[in-house]
């Protein structure tokens, strides 16, 4: 089974018109299917929050079968993530995508339940210490994508279940909880 | 035999054929015909020249008639054919077209001049000629009921009669048939050509410069006596434009006001008008589809039959350009624009030819037998796609032209159609342009890693595992 790093890449991967954009519609519809699904589960596994398309990205070539995927092919294929609401693009000219491979409705869950876990109902943290302190390791915060880790609190905090609060910098952003 | 002449509104083969009751049957079905030696006629309807014949005129709804007798076969509704050589009666029913007869000039032994009078305006345009048949004398008469041109007909006839062109076998004073035909220059000509004889007609300059004189000579006659009615016919010129304008008009109006099953006596009348309109030579505007003139349609005829050598040699598909050039380089002169080719492929289905025009998504046009499979072709296809080779690394349209036995152009269309119904997949690279079998409907999309026992994905995988 051929290997991306750790990540176990599926057979049709090695099959070169899955890199080529297909014109028929019922073919396309497919397609895309696949490689949404390839790209929310290669970034879930590798923890990749952001795509930028002029970059190289390590799924979007095979050099088995010498074949990458055209800038368009990207274009199309992210685009229909952004629709179904698995991605966001950061820029207006569409060469940044944030990928939500959970949905910021998932990530507040799982806030929830970090929070929880600490017994941190009443507690007060800050961005950072959720992002990259000692509590988070080992849970699939670390290392989270601030503007994503943002809009979970903000939601969060529409719900009433916490508050952002700003410090003298950016460091010192935190959040009191009250679940 | 009393000569029983219909009204105007019967006149047009087109509305006789409509709904009235039949005065004609169409085509001579019943003809026990011992009469006149029978012509050989092409599957497309076209007639089998003789060595060396050259057609000249054509007009529709002919019928040949005689006083002789009851035994006189019913010669009605054809299409008569002047040649250099014969007079050639083709049935316009196409299942009797082994009913065709020809009447050799040769064997003409006068022509009745044609009176004009005040009578024959209204009358169909005849003449009459008496042929010696069988040691038999016989009057016939050839009536043209449909469209042609009779003045343009006539004095041919006359010429190619006197001309004799079945004495000679080429050169010196039967210079009639290609010459004049340029000359004459009218638009029903289509010329013939040769395939298997390949030979020119000798001319002679000595025929061709005394057939110059006389036409001139012939024209310089007519245009003094034309310039004479002309004063008169300026004045009323203006009068007949109103008139026919006012008819068009009226026309139109009626097709565009709605009519209901109720109204079938104003669409009588109606009928009654176009006809008359057509009769006095002025196209009507409200005919939803043109019959084509009649070059077009003997075109078309020719065509088909041209067509079958060159189409099997290509196997079974040809490009509407190649077509094209072979045609024109066939005709030699006389050569056809494409706007003709085209309108004379269309007008196939009219007469249900064995070929046919067809346009692909690309654009590109091409014609084909009409007993031609695209499932035949798709399944060959799919053979080709499942080889492992194939499997592999895909296949172009050159190997499918090796396959198939076609042009790579036309195998690109086959192939661009194939991955149209999902049959194949496209892969664009810098090797090239490529198709491999569509393994997409396979793939589950609930588990990507799932690969069922059976099936092309399965043998997929194990020809690029080995």
């Amino acid at each position: 089974m051929q290997k991306l790093g750790d990540f176990k890449l599926p057979q049709f991967f090695n099959y070169p018109p899955y890199f080529t954009l297909q014109p028929v519609r019922d073919t396309r519809e497919k397609q895309v299917q696949l490689w949404k699904d390839l790209i929310l589960d290669y970034c879930k596994t590798q923890h990749i929050f952001v795509i930028e398309l002029e970059e190289e990205f390590p799924l979007f070539s095979n050099p088995v079968i010498e074949r990458s995927l055209s800038h368009e092919a990207r274009k199309a294929f992210l685009s229909a993530l952004v629709t179904e609401g698995r991605a966001e693009w950061l820029d207006k000219g569409h060469r940044k995508c944030l990928i939500l491979w959970h949905r910021i409705q998932d990530w507040a869950d799982i806030i929830l339940r970090f929070v929880k876990d600490n017994g941190l109902e009443d507690g007060v943290m800050t961005i950072e210490e959720i992002r990259s302190g000692i509590e988070s390791r080992g849970t699939e915060l670390h290392g989270i994508d601030r503007t994503i880790l943002m809009r979970a609190l903000k939601l969060l905090e529409h719900k009433g279940k916490l508050a952002i609060f700003k410090g003298t910098s950016t460091d010192d952003e935190g959040v009191k909880f009250s679940v | 035999m009393t000569y029983y002449d219909p009204p105007f509104h019967l006149r047009n083969k087109r509305s006789s054929r409509k709904k009235r009751v039949v005065q004609r049957t169409e085509g001579s079905m019943a003809s026990s015909n011992n009469f006149f030696p029978s012509a050989s006629v092409t599957s497309s309807g076209r007639p089998v020249f003789l060595p060396n014949e050259i057609e000249c005129q054509l007009l529709s709804a002919v019928d040949l008639e005689s006083d002789d007798g009851p035994s006189f076969p019913s010669l009605k509704s054809g299409l008569l054919i002047l040649t250099t050589h014969r007079l050639i009666w083709i049935p316009s029913n196409s299942s009797a077209h082994s009913n065709a007869i020809a009447i050799p000039l040769s064997l003409i032994t006068h022509i009745f001049s044609s009176k004009k009078s005040i009578k024959s305006i209204f009358h169909s345009p005849r003449i009459r000629f008496q042929v010696s048949l069988n040691s038999k004398s016989l009057v016939v008469t050839v009536v043209a009921r449909g469209k042609g041109d009779w003045d343009g007909f006539l004095p041919k006839f006359w010429e190619n009669w006197r001309g004799r062109a079945w004495e000679t076998s080429a050169g010196g004073s039967t210079a009639d048939g290609s010459v004049t035909t340029s000359i004459s220059g009218t638009s029903s000509n289509s010329g013939g050509f040769y395939l298997n004889d390949g030979s020119v007609r000798m001319v002679g300059l000595a025929g061709i410069l005394r057939k110059e004189q006389e036409m001139w000579e012939s024209t310089d006659k007519s245009l003094q006596e034309a310039f004479q009615d002309l004063n008169a016919l300026m004045s009323k010129a203006k009068e007949m434009v109103m008139l026919a304008e006012k008819m068009r008009q009226k026309l139109l109006s009626g097709s565009n006001s709605e009519t209901n099953a109720g109204n079938n006596e104003e669409m009588g009348s109606k009928e009654e008008m176009q006809d008359w309109l057509l009769s006095v030579g002025i196209i009507s505007p409200v005919t939803k589809e043109s019959a084509g003139a009649l070059y077009h349609q003997q075109l078309s005829r020719q065509l088909a039959d041209f067509v079958r050598t060159p189409l099997e040699r290509a196997g079974g598909m040809i490009n509407l350009i190649d077509i094209y050039c072979l045609f024109n380089r066939a005709r030699g002169t006389e050569l056809i624009s494409p706007e003709d080719l085209l309108q004379a492929c269309t007008l196939w289905e009219k007469f249900d030819a064995p070929v046919m025009l067809r346009k692909f998504d690309s654009g590109v046009m091409v014609i084909q037998n009409k007993s031609h499979s695209d499932e035949e072709v798709f399944t060959r296809i799919k053979t080709l796609v499942t080889k492992p080779d194939a499997l592999q690394a895909g296949i172009t349209a050159s190997d499918a032209a090796m396959t198939l036995g076609i042009a790579p152009a036309m195998a690109k269309e086959h192939l661009l159609t194939a991955e149209s119904r999902g049959i194949l997949c496209r892969d664009i690279s810098p090797d090239g342009f490529r198709f491999y079998i569509n393994l997409f409907p396979e793939i589950d999309s609930d588990d990507m890693h799932m690969v069922k026992d059976h099936g092309i994905y399965s043998l997929w995988v194990r020809v690029v595992s080995a």
